[in-house]
């Protein structure tokens, strides 16, 4: 029992960070369609601006996380009006071409300056070091600041979403694009905000992710990357609540498995269940499966 | 009409057998030296993933980003036997079994998952790639993560050419038959195909399993011309190598997929002399080349067979065959 | 005899009975139309009657050479192979392939070569495919499209592309065609060009049609009986004379008299 309480709290945990940066895939590809794949490298570059202001400047977690949100936050905004705006009414699948380039770009220009090997993150110290234990359950303060952060983003996420001006500029951009231009919405401006706040979102988990692994890497963000669009998928992709659930359920399949099962097998168990879903339903957990008018 | 007459039949026989001729040539005359026989290889495999990929994402319209997974059906398989059996008829069992099974596979897979539509068939289909490559990683036949190595080689300019010229003869003549315009019909508009009674789920799972057969026979080649493999070569990675080969020739255009092979390979070989950066003018080149010529360099046109027939119709593009 | 028996055919979308418990018949070789007021529900039974959508009750049946088929949950493609062809009331061609590969491609279930003729190019494949051309251009002559047929579908004036849409049915080699507003966004002149066109074409195929128009002109002169819907239900059926005379129909399409004024 106690075991699987520990399971649940670190599948928590990782869960929290996979939806943070399913938000940011759900979010793009519902207002354009597109599988962002920078965007895991975004969330890389995130890790890497957390890394330097904690350990060259010395800062604190809390400020190192919204300077590199910010940072985030401006290089996903230049990727979209640099390698996807041109591209708006081309086919999808090369503005997905055009993405892996911008990936590609980010992965190894990041390995060019830093060089490739593996950083290690500056521990936290003080009460976030901190671990509590009951029995041999074990929960770090590292995990309650992960998940803690979480929720406070995603609350406010679901407020600028729900109830903003921009948010509702958002939803009906991703309904109808010329419908909502016709009635007076900058396209344009609200899918630089839709970039810039995704982007923010794992310029967050990049730091978060830091703090859980303890390492840094230029590659890092490839399998986390494919995993949270996986996550998204799952939910239903362009759904926010579906990336939520999605990421959680990732991140608990891959505890689960690797607790009780074959930890070697995680990935394959995880892709099963997700071809399974998809058979049953196609279009995700909450998707609605829309036919096509005749 | 791209309808064969007996002339242009004998036109491209002779300009295949001509090409094969002058590249055996070169590399009898070592000009074609031992280095860039490796780059030879590569861009033989690369043409026969990228034509049978294009077949099943520029022709049917489905949008499958595991064709690594079929590849490494292919090239396991083939090593396997080779390592029992080196002898060239072992090698031409390895590479229809390998073919053989991934074409198996890839019909298993299809009939459930080519329901989905778009990106949701991509990560179903990357999904399948990946669990391929776990149950390669953790069998002990196929040696684990270590891979396989020392695997006999039987590749050479002969067998390259013969299954590249197959792959892409037969995909062409395929795109040109009834059978292949029912796959056009289903990129087109799925519902009008239906209605005009196309069965477009078995022409989905037809050309899936079409090309999962041809990326078979790539993996193949690839594990008797490189001595080693292992699962983490046939990664996603991979997968989103033969994607980009096929988008930057032209969705739709076998002639495009080849060039687009040819010319990434050749890049990639140039940018060498560049290590420290040379993935990041690779990633450059194809923002660039992306954001200037969307539609892949041929868009879905084809340019004529018969380079060596008439040198002056060489980029005078053949009506669109799709 | 009929050739084509709807029984009590139904289809809700989630609680919205678009179609309610419709009963038609159609008699070899006649030419019917479906009408009603916009949202009626009659290119959903269009829809019904090729298998795009299933429907929630009732039977669909079709007599061909004395045997009886069922059609309710067949495929579309089935459907098709047992001769009925439809064209689309938002035309559905395949725009970016030409003219002549769109009438091919409806041909496919009759075409007599396998896989490996086709990826060999076998002698069965050469006499095949010039068989299917042939056919495919007498076609095209009498839609008058042959000389454009290396033209892209997409390229082609509305007009035409109406017009190739038919023939694409057609191709099909159908018993029972099923036009879905043909004559939509045409002038005058060529809504009546159309008409003389369907006449022929029934002669020629010895077709049984049913089409859906809201061109009342183009109705009411070729059609031989009418089925009028509304709400997903039948109102009237009858000929011509009979439908424009009708109470019920006047009132579904004008709205109730208003008796006080």
């Amino acid at each position: 029992m106690e075991r699987l309480l520990q399971q649940l709290i670190n599948g928590i945990s990782l869960g929290s960070i996979y939806a943070l940066i399913a938000l940011g895939y759900t979010m793009v590809y519902g207002i354009i369609k597109l599988i962002n794949f920078a965007h895991c490298d975004v969330y890389m570059i995130g890790a890497y601006v957390g890394y330097f202001c904690m350990s060259y400047f010395r800062l604190g977690l809390l400020p190192s996380l919204l300077i590199a949100m910010v940072v985030c936050m401006l290089l996903g905004v230049a990727i979209e009006k640099i390698a996807y705006k041109p591209l708006r009414n081309a086919a999808r699948i090369t503005v997905l071409i055009t993405a892996i380039g911008v990936s590609l770009f980010l992965e190894y220009g990041t390995m060019f300056f830093v060089k490739a090997e593996t950083r290690t993150y500056p521990p936290l110290t003080g009460l976030l070091a901190r671990t509590f234990k009951s029995g041999s359950l074990v929960v770090s303060m590292q995990q309650i600041v992960i998940v803690g952060i979480t929720v406070i983003l995603m609350v406010l996420l679901q407020f600028i979403v729900k109830k903003t001006k921009i948010g509702k500029a958002m939803r009906a951009v991703s309904l109808d694009q010329d419908a909502a231009e016709l009635m007076g919405i900058s396209v344009d401006t609200t899918i630089s905000c839709t970039f810039a706040i995704g982007s923010a979102l794992a310029g967050a988990a990049g730091v978060l992710v830091g703090i859980y692994y303890n390492s840094i890497n230029p590659l890092m963000g490839m399998t986390p990357g494919i995993k949270a669009f996986i996550a998204a998928v799952f939910g239903g992709i362009g759904l926010i609540p579906g990336a939520m659930i999605g990421g959680y359920f990732i991140g608990m399949v891959e505890v689960f498995v690797s607790g009780y099962g074959n930890s070697m097998f995680r990935d394959a168990v995880l892709y099963a269940i997700l071809i399974l879903i998809l058979i049953v339903k196609p279009a995700g957990l909450l998707g609605k499966n829309v036919r096509e008018k005749v | 009409m791209s309808r064969l007459n007996e002339h242009p039949v004998i036109k491209k026989a002779i300009s295949l057998i001509l090409t094969y001729v002058i590249v055996q040539l070169l590399i009898s005359t070592n000009i074609i030296s031992a280095y860039l026989q490796v780059t030879l290889a590569t861009i033989c495999i690369n043409i026969i993933l990228a034509v049978s990929l294009n077949l099943i994402t520029g022709i049917t319209g489905q949008f499958s980003l595991g064709h690594a997974g079929f590849m490494s059906i292919g090239a396991y398989l083939c090593a396997m036997i080779v390592l029992r059996m080196p002898t060239i008829p072992g090698f031409l069992l390895g590479v229809f079994a390998g073919a053989i099974t991934a074409a198996l596979v890839g019909c298993v897979v299809g009939l459930p998952t080519l329901r989905l539509r778009g990106d949701y068939l991509a990560i179903a289909t990357l999904g399948m790639a990946e669990i391929i490559r776990v149950i390669f990683l953790n069998l002990e036949i196929t040696n684990g993560a270590a891979g396989l190595s020392g695997i006999p080689k039987f590749v050479n300019w002969f067998w390259l050419f013969v299954f590249t010229a197959g792959t892409v003869i037969v995909i062409s003549n395929f795109i040109n038959s009834s059978h292949g315009r029912a796959c056009i019909s289903v990129r087109e508009d799925e519902i009008a195909a239906d209605a005009m009674g196309i069965n477009t789920t078995k022409y989905k799972v037809m050309a899936f399993t079409f090309g999962a057969f041809c990326a078979g026979i790539a993996g193949a080649l690839y594990a008797s011309s490189f001595y080693f493999i292992e699962p983490s070569l046939f990664g996603f990675m991979k997968s989103i190598d033969v994607l980009v080969i096929v988008v930057l020739g032209g969705l739709g255009s076998i002639s495009g997929s080849v060039l687009a092979a040819v010319l990434l390979a050749v890049i990639s070989t140039l940018l060498q002399s560049f290590p420290e950066i040379r993935m990041v003018l690779y990633a450059l080149l194809l923002i660039i080349i992306m954001l200037f010529r969307p539609q892949g360099l041929m868009g879905s046109k084809e340019i004529t067979f018969n380079v060596f027939g008439k040198l002056g119709d060489m980029f005078a593009s053949r009506k669109r065959r799709v | 005899m009929a050739i084509l028996e709807i029984e009590k055919l139904s289809k809700s979308f989630g609680g919205l009975m678009a179609v309610s418990n419709v009963s038609m018949s159609l008699e070899p070789g006649e030419l019917v139309g479906l009408i009603g007021p916009n949202g009626a529900g009659k290119t959903t039974v269009f829809n019904l009657l090729t298998g795009i959508y299933v429907p929630t009750s009732g039977t669909i049946t079709l007599y061909r050479d004395g045997k009886e088929i069922k059609l309710q949950g067949q495929k579309p493609y089935n459907i098709c192979k047992n001769g009925i062809a439809r064209t689309f009331q938002n035309i559905r061609l395949f725009k970016d392939l030409t003219v002549i590969d769109n009438v091919r491609i409806a041909m496919h279930k009759n075409v007599g070569y396998g896989f490996f003729a086709s990826i060999f190019h076998l002698p069965s494949y050469r006499k095949e495919e010039k068989k299917l051309t042939e056919k495919c251009m007498e076609l095209l002559k009498i839609f008058k499209l042959d000389h454009k047929k290396d033209e892209y579908a997409r390229n082609l004036p509305y007009g035409e592309q109406r017009h190739l849409e038919i023939a694409r049915a057609l191709a099909t080699d159908p018993m029972l065609l099923l036009l879905d507003e043909p004559a939509a966004g045409m002038n005058p002149a060529e809504t009546s060009q159309l008409t003389e066109l369907i006449c022929w074409i029934r002669e020629k195929f010895n077709l049984t049609v049913l089409l859906i128009e809201h061109d009342m002109s183009l109705v009411m002169k070729i059609c031989e009986r009418i089925y009028v819907l509304d709400y997903g239900m039948v109102i009237a059926e009858g000929t011509p004379d009979e439908i424009r005379s009708n109470k019920r129909v006047i009132e579904a399409y004008l709205g109730e008299a208003v008796n006080d004024v």
